[in-house]
């Protein structure tokens, strides 16, 4: 609202965006073989007069790593503000209320239906790997994100979040148990699925991660004016001219769009769309919508490269998990929240 | 001009029709009162005048324009409304929540105008709430929120303002403040101000005119000092306990135990 504000909010955006730089440049040359930050570069831009291995593990590894964390990240922040607006719901996300849980479902589903059904059928979902999987995820997604925006029409944001988090509970054990099926069939299907990963993801498989993500944005951007109106409530964002409905449904299929892909190709990330739009509020001290997308995304890449960073740090005996390192720090900002919020405290 | 036109408010079967056919003119810069006992239909009436919900039959005219045929988005930008729920706005501060009332006015971004920004801090002032602009919605009292609610609405800029039952969590200044405050906005600016009230007497001395609504279907307007002599507001209020005083003009018990 006064220059204050944006000027908060500008500054807050500079610092997030120089920090991904830090982390991304962090990112790219430290791992189980460091490289200095000129090696890094070289591989970069001139891959012919460097050693391949180099090239290798920059090009091939690390970058499209780092930038599955920044899209994924951006995205889960992103659909967290949509969310959290939409259920009026300071815990509301697309991991907490079971969104994610869905599309690792249809993905599961899908993989093992086709698995059954037939070799010729493993050959057609192999043939379209990326959109599939993603539509897959997308009627997981969309099928959920709707069950639980009825539910949310009856029950308290605590229940709702118990709900969610059951489904979430449901879900993975009946992916383990279908990709059990599925591996028996012959499926090819991606590892570590209870676990969120962004080092799965190719080159070739990232225009089907970034296309629907973008999509979400600019939609997410469009509904942002009549979202801040719903902050007061259904009636009043009436009141205002805002179609609610309308503003539901498109606000639903911005979210599909936003976490679908990412759970098709990341598995459950958890955290970042809880936390991130808290720190995107704290940050611009504002609850309004539009200023907070940018720095929700923002803020979403940082936490995604940050967490994901550790993860891959040259630890002497095993691997991290990716939502072990993210539940260090969204876990006790998630109790702090249950204490401290009015929403959470029943006290609306 | 708000005029409604053999308007008829209600629900669907079985509930059916609450209050049917009515017709009345009013003036800009009226500052009505709606009176009337709980379930006489204040509610479905106000809700049905804002364009929150739709008539049965009829139609509410704003300066000849249709209220329901309008739209959302242009009657957003004529009637501005103000419930007694209480919103908590979590993480809006008392100047994001005003802004919102210009929103029927902005582009798809809600970015502010000039313009739109003096009008935001003339209906801070109006409303009495500059003082506490910069704090969180989320931190005000009762009567502080109730002032911004009032604050966003003068915001809006409409032409006709329906706010039902906001004095219910007032204390007796708060509630004299808040009718004064919106009585001299529709005379200050022709705003027509529509607000239901169980404050009889305060609405009886304060308002231009009265939308009594008897609770048996009917509805009678006039002016307080009309509907008193009729003896209607007794008619409508009247209790084994309690009774209007038609020559004291306020209510007294029938009997004290």
């Amino acid at each position: 609202m006064t220059p204050h504000l944006s000027l908060r909010a500008s500054g807050g955006a500079l610092l997030l965006a120089l920090l991904l730089v830090a982390i991304a440049i962090f990112e790219m040359s430290y791992g189980q073989v460091r490289l200095t930050a000129s090696e890094v570069w070289a591989a970069l831009v001139r891959p012919a007069g460097t050693d391949p291995v180099l090239v290798q593990i920059v090009r091939q590894i690390r970058l499209p790593r780092l930038l599955t964390g920044i899209v994924a990240g951006s995205a889960l922040g992103i659909a967290g503000v949509l969310m959290q607006t939409l259920f009026r719901n300071p815990m509301a996300d697309a991991w907490s209320l079971g969104l994610t849980a869905g599309g690792q479902l249809g993905v599961a589903l899908i993989a093992t239906g086709s698995a059954l059904a037939g070799p010729g059928a493993v050959a057609f979902l192999a043939a379209f790997d990326g959109l599939d999987l993603t539509a897959g995820a997308a009627i997981g997604v969309m099928l959920m994100a709707t069950a639980m925006a009825s539910l949310a029409r009856r029950v308290s944001a605590v229940t709702l979040l118990v709900v969610g988090l059951m489904i979430g509970f449901t879900a993975q054990g009946v992916v383990s148990v279908t990709i059990h099926f599925a591996n028996r069939a012959g499926a090819k299907l991606f590892s570590g699925w209870n676990d969120g990963n962004f080092a799965s993801v190719t080159w070739p498989d990232l225009p089907f991660l970034a296309a629907p993500v973008l999509a979400g944005i600019i939609l997410a951007i469009a509904c942002a004016k009549p979202l801040t109106s719903l902050l007061l409530g259904e009636v009043y964002a009436t009141s205002l001219g805002t179609d609610v409905t309308r503003l539901r449904r498109l606000t639903l299929a911005a979210t599909v769009l936003l976490v679908a892909p990412v759970t098709a190709y990341c598995g459950p990330v958890t955290f970042v769309g809880l936390i991130v739009p808290h720190l995107a509020r704290w940050i611009t001290g504002t609850a309004r919508i539009l200023p907070l997308l940018p720095l929700a995304a923002l803020g979403g890449a940082v936490i995604a490269t940050a967490a994901d960073t550790v993860m891959h740090l040259p630890w002497e005996q095993h691997f991290l998990h990716l939502n072990a390192v993210l539940a260090l720090v969204g876990a006790p900002v998630v109790i702090g929240l249950l204490i401290f919020s009015p929403t959470m405290r029943g006290q609306r | 001009m708000l005029t409604l036109e053999s308007l008829t408010v209600g629900y669907d079967l079985p509930r059916g029709a609450v209050l049917a056919d009515l017709n009345i003119a009013e003036q800009a810069g009226a500052f009505i009162c709606v009176l009337g006992r709980n379930g006489a239909g204040k509610s479905t009436l106000m809700r049905t005048i804002a364009g929150l919900q739709s008539p049965l039959a009829g139609r509410v005219l704003l300066d000849h324009d249709d209220a329901v045929r309008l739209g959302a988005a242009a009657r957003a930008r004529r009637i501005a409304v103000v419930l007694t729920e209480r919103e908590a706005a979590a993480g809006m501060t008392v100047e994001d929540v005003v802004a919102l009332g210009r929103q029927p006015f902005t582009g798809w971004d809600g970015r502010l105008a000039r313009q739109d920004r003096i009008i935001i801090a003339e209906a801070l002032a109006a409303a009495g709430a500059e003082g506490f602009a910069a704090r969180p919605f989320a931190s005000l009292s009762d009567g502080e929120r109730q002032r911004v609610m009032i604050a966003r609405a003068i915001a809006q800029t409409p032409k006709l303002m329906v706010l039902d039952e906001i004095t219910a969590f007032l204390d007796l200044p708060g509630r004299v403040e808040t009718m004064t405050l919106l009585r001299h906005h529709a005379r200050r600016t022709g705003t027509i101000v529509l607000l239901s009230s169980h404050d009889l007497d305060l609405s009886l001395q304060l308002a231009d005119r009265i939308w009594l609504l008897d609770g048996k279907g009917g509805l009678l307007i006039g002016t307080a000092e009309q509907l008193v002599g009729q003896g209607a507001i007794g008619a409508a209020f009247d209790s084994a306990d309690v009774r209007f005083s038609t020559e004291r003009g306020r209510f007294e018990l029938v009997r004290v135990t």
